[in-house]
Order: structure tokens, then sequence, then C-alpha cells
């Protein structure tokens, strides 16, 4: 993840209480979510940024996951996203992302 | 009437640059102030690839022309591991050219003495390039003037802010800074500008050799990489096209440069292709040379997966535009795609705006575009890297669309991407593999008959420059020529047609009056 | 319990994949306050 971005989640997890934040991803594959969802729960595992090392444990859900699209508008939702539900591999983004939130998440 | 612009020729060259991975690459250049001790920096040197190899690199082979991307979509992934046999460094299309060529190369192009080479190392490079065929005796005179030991050069590394410049992990040269307190033009900025300049220049010259133009007949030159050169007071004030059409020899050409990130080719081309039809030059060249910055940018994730590292070569390309020939592809600047500031981000608005929106217009479908060009990054750098296959991506998003709209059955994604796309090739250096890396091989593909339709999709990421949320792109279709469009001399043509008009009218009116 | 209504939200697009604004778009809508949103590019 982006090092500014990492910073900027550390920041908001400090300020809002790390319970009070949900971070979305949009990855475009199962193994760049799983990165992103990892860097924001148990920490950088390229170890390049400010999120090294910090576990912050956030929820962390993918804007493709059932769990997400259940509770979005649909007709916003078939605007912006649908088109992509075609194109990325939903089911292998949904199954790392639950790895990772089963594994790290502390606020669930 | 002028007919469309025309493509006469594409040239595509790679540099192999693997000791600027390690120094000049941003990915390795920030892990060595984040993480200096990682393992991964100690691990990168026993991945990079010989200059033979990566010259037998298939993608390589297919960027210079020497295998279509069809062949290259036949070979089972990985790539890396299966080198083309009696690989060439020469192409259809251009050169692959190795690290000492072009730190001569950046000599060449340097006009402030800012680049210094080690001379014994000068002298070697000296006698390699007297055999390369599109580098003059002049040229290869201009390392002449290196006299410096390495004693010296490792001085002005170690005490004058100079760049270090490495071969083989030995110190062959530097870069000097061109100010000691404007940072525009700090030894760092000066090296990764003469490294886009020297690439567009290589690319320039195959230009010339792959079309056999005669340089005094370009009259603009567009650049379109994504750098910026200046100084304080005018940070990105520009014109490496004009600096780069000048050692290629392009007397009477005068040039500005295009920007718009990735997209920068797709703009450039459009401006190119509106400059020959409106008839204010007759021709133009689109040029981009590659960057430092960008290579091993995914170099982290090779290492960890044991596999080379494929981001090793700096890249350029250049292509000629002219006026309607009867014979070359026509570039359709009225069925032209634009992301607007209206768009939105949404990948369905992206893709309309690109793609649907201007064939609408006339009337075609999606399936009436024989092949789509978008972002051809090799899908073997990505692929490993988590970043997945792009050109694929694409096209599935544009099978997408069509499911959408109708024109495609959702089974038939799989089909259309095979039938409507192509296997990507390009280097990950950023503009490069948007969009124009398959002019050349589309421009054989047209004038054998194979292929009638393409259309050329470039996408910037705009936001990356803090300016704007916005994401950017254009579009355009070539097709292969219609024979219907004027040629280039329409002008005198069309005058001649007139003035015998206005004598068949003129003694129609004196019969008429003799007649009374 | 919902994930996203009341919260804050953090978005980290992809250029490639879905681009912050349109994951925005979406989150406003299920009640979230999104505090941060950016798109990240990998190409």
């Amino acid at each position: 993840m982006d090092l500014e971005n990492q910073k900027r989640v550390k920041e908001i997890a400090e300020e809002n209480g790390p319970e009070n934040v949900v971070v979305i991803l949009g990855a475009a594959e199962g193994e760049a979510a799983g990165l992103a969802a990892e860097t924001v729960t148990a920490g950088d595992p390229t170890y390049a940024g400010p999120l090294a090392g910090v576990q912050l444990g956030l929820g962390v859900y993918h804007i493709c996951e059932s769990e997400i699209k259940d509770e979005v508008d649909a007709d916003v939702y078939d605007e912006q996203i649908s088109m992509m539900e075609m194109v990325l591999d939903v089911d292998d983004i949904a199954s790392e992302m639950s790895s990772i939130r089963e594994q790290f998440c502390k606020y669930m | 009437m002028s007919g469309y612009a025309v493509i006469k020729g594409a040239s595509y060259t790679l540099a192999i640059t693997p000791d600027m991975v390690l120094h000049n690459g941003t990915t390795q250049t920030t892990e060595m102030v984040v993480n200096p001790d990682s393992e991964y920096l100690k691990e990168l040197p026993n991945h990079l690839r010989s200059y033979e190899e990566a010259v037998a690199y298939m993608p390589n082979q297919v960027f210079i022309g020497n295998r279509t991307s069809e062949e290259l979509g036949a070979v089972e992934f990985p790539w890396y591991d299966k080198p083309v046999e009696n690989a060439q460094r020469e192409g259809r299309f251009g050169d692959i050219m190795p690290q000492d060529e072009f730190l001569g190369l950046l000599q060449i192009c340097d006009v402030f003495d800012l680049v210094v080479l080690e001379k014994e190392f000068a002298a070697g490079v000296q006698a390699k390039l007297r055999n390369n065929k599109v580098i003059s005796d002049e040229m290869v005179a201009i390392l002449d003037k290196n006299k410096d030991d390495s004693e010296t050069i490792k001085k002005l590394v170690e005490e004058e802010h100079s760049e270090p410049l490495y071969n083989n992990n030995v110190l062959v040269g530097a870069v000097k800074r061109a100010h000691d307190v404007d940072v525009n033009l700090s030894a760092h900025v000066m090296l990764e500008n003469l490294v886009s300049k020297a690439s567009s220049v290589y690319s320039l010259l195959h230009l010339i050799k792959v079309t056999g133009v005669n340089p005094a007949e370009v009259d603009y030159v567009i650049d379109c990489c994504e750098e910026a050169c200046g100084d304080m007071n005018q940070r990105g004030g520009g014109n490496f096209a004009k600096a780069a059409a000048e050692v290629a020899g392009l007397v009477n050409a005068t040039g500005s440069d295009t920007r718009g990130f990735c997209a920068g080719p797709a703009h450039a081309l459009l401006s190119a292709a509106s400059l020959v039809k409106a008839g204010t030059f007759k021709t133009v060249v689109v040029t981009a040379g590659g960057c430092t910055a960008k290579l091993g940018m995914n170099g982290k994730d090779h290492v960890k997966k044991g596999m080379p590292i494929l981001e090793d070569a700096v890249a350029g390309f250049s292509v000629l535009i002219s006026a309607d020939d009867g014979v070359n592809p026509q570039i359709r600047t009225d069925i032209v795609g634009r992301h607007t500031v209206g768009t939105g981000s949404a990948p369905q608005n992206v893709i309309s705006s690109l793609v649907t929106e201007s064939l609408d217009r006339v009337g075609m479908k999606i399936t009436d575009i024989d092949k789509f060009s978008p972002e051809m990054q090799n899908p073997d750098i990505t692929k490993p890297a988590g970043a997945g296959d792009v050109p694929e991506a694409n096209f599935k998003m544009i099978a997408a669309l069509g499911v959408k709209r109708g024109e495609i059955e959702r089974a038939g994604i799989n089909d259309f991407i095979k039938k409507h796309g192509l296997t990507g090739w390009a280097p990950t250096q950023g503009h490069i593999p948007s969009g124009v890396p398959y002019l050349g091989q589309m421009r054989d593909e047209m004038l054998a008959g194979k292929t009638n339709t393409a259309m050329i999709i470039g996408k910037g990421s705009l936001f990356l420059g803090r300016m704007t949320n916005l994401f950017d792109g254009a579009s355009f279709v070539v097709q292969a020529n219609d024979k219907k469009g004027a040629n280039g001399e329409d002008a005198g043509f069309d005058e001649s047609k007139v003035k015998s008009m206005i004598g068949e009218a003129m003694r129609a009116f004196a019969e008429g009056l003799l007649n009374q | 319990m919902a994930i996203l209504n009341g919260k804050k939200v953090v978005i980290i697009g992809d250029r490639d994949g879905i681009p912050g604004p349109a994951i925005e778009e979406c989150v406003k809508t299920a009640g979230a306050e999104v505090v941060f949103s950016s798109t990240e590019c990998f190409v």
C-alpha cells in the first residue's frame, strides 16, 4: 500500500478510535486485496511503510463482497460497480478477504 | 477535401540497463531510505539478467517486431524461462541496446558537458557504437572528450553531488548537476531527463531507418513521455521534442511536449493526426523515451518469487504520421473517445466514454472493431506482482460493457477477448504500453489485409500528480486505408480541378454569348 | 449489526479495480462517513 495512504490510515485510526473505522478496498486482484487488508490489520508485510509492525486490526472489506453489496443502494451499486463483477474474480477476492479478517481483525 | 492522416511507420527500442535498476529505480531507491538493510536489496543483484537474456526474452522480441503478439500468446506462462532461440538485437521496428552503448548515447545527447565517462570505458563504448547502424561517426566522436580516470569520477560522485553511472557494478561515469542550488537541475533530475531524451532519440533514429523517411521532411515533433525538464523558474518548461529532434537530425522540425500521464501518447497521436489532416503540417512525428524510475518497479514480488528482474529496460517509441497517401492506415479523427471532466470514475462510465460513445456516433458496434489496443503491459511482469493481466482486464471490461449493451452474450466474453484482444508484451514503462505498442504490428496487418479496424486507447492516472482526482483517457480508431482520401498534393489537385471547372464554365458562357 | 452505517470509512481504491470515487458513491448510501479516499495505481 502506498506509504502516504498507510500514514493516513494510521492517523485516522488514532484520531477516531480503530473500532469506529472501516477500510473499504477496490483492489483488482485477490492477492492485491489480501496485501492491502493485511497492511491495515496485521501491519505492512513489506515493512516499507508507517504501518510496518503496526497491528491496527481494522475492519476491512472489498467493495465487491456480498456483505458490503447488501448494505449499498442497489441502483447506485449497479451504476458504479456491476460491470466489474464480470471482470474481477470476486470469489477469489472474497476468500482472500475473509481469511485476513479471520486472522487479524480485532473489531468485528 | 483532404483525407485522413496516416501512420507511415513506428519504431520501438529498448536499452537494457540492469545497473540502473538498483541505483535509479524508485522501488529500490525508496527501500534504500526506509529499509537500507533489507533482504530485498541484498538479493536483488542476484536476480539481474544479462543483456543476452534480455534480448532473448520473447516479450522484448515482440516489442521490437521480431515476433507477434499472437506468437507470444501461444507460449505458456511464465515467459522468462523460455528464451527465443537465436534472438537478434535488431528487429523489424527497432533495436535492443546494451547498457554500455546506452551510456555512450547518454553522453551523445548531453550538450552541457554533464555526462562524464571514464576514459577507457568510453573508448570501449566508441568501438561498439561504430558498429551501430544508426549512430553516426560525428556522434561517436563526441566521446573523444573523455579524459577522466575512475578516481576523478569517484570524486565527482562523493564530493560534488554527481549521480553515479555503473556498468556491471563498476563505476564508469557520472552525471553532474547542472546548478549548485537549483534542485530542478540536480544530477538526479539531469540523469532522468537525459535517459528520457536518449531513449527517445534512439527510437527517432530507428524510425528514420524503419520508414526510410528523409529527416529533413519532418515538420513537427511531439514528445509524450512523463518527465519534466526546466529549472526553478519554469520547472516543466519542457521541449524534450525539440531537444531530441536536434540530435536525430530533424533540421526542419520544431516541436513541443504533450503530457497526460500514461494517456500522453494517445493525446499526442490525436494532435499529430489533426495537425496533418488540417494541413498545418505535412509530416509529424510522435515520440517518447522511457524512464529510470520505473525500473524494477515490481522487483520485490519478482525476487520474492525467485524470478529474474524483468523490468530492466528503458523503452522508447516513435511514430511517423503524414498526409493520406492512399496506402497506409488512416487515423479516424472523427471516431475519437474522451474521458471528460464529467465522465466520473465508475468503470462502466470510463469504458463507455473511451469505447462506445464514439462508436455510437458513427453507428458502429464494439464488435466492428477488429482489434482493441488499450494498455499492453506484459503480464509476465504484472501477474506475479498481484497486478493481474492488464490487457486482458481491459478486454474483459470492454466485453462486459458489450454484454450490458446487449451486443455480446455473457458466455461469449472469452471468445471476444480471443478475437478482438491481444496478448500483452510491453515493458511497464508507464506511457509506453498505453495503446502504442501495437501500431507497428497493426500497420503490417492492415497492409496485408488481415485487420481492418483497430481502436487505440490511452488511459492516465492524473490523480497521481495531486492536481485532480480525475482519471483521464483518449481513444481513436485506425482503419486500413479506404483509398477514398486525396493524397498530400490535394491542395494542388483541387486547385487544378477547380481551375478546369472555371475554364469550362467560362467557355460555356462565352459560347452562350457567341450564340446570342 | 451494519458494517458501514455510522462508521468512519477509509477508501483505498484501485485504478484497475474499483476507483475511490466509485466506492465513495456506494458507501455513502449505506450511511458511512467517508473520511479519506484514495485511488492507487500499480502499472
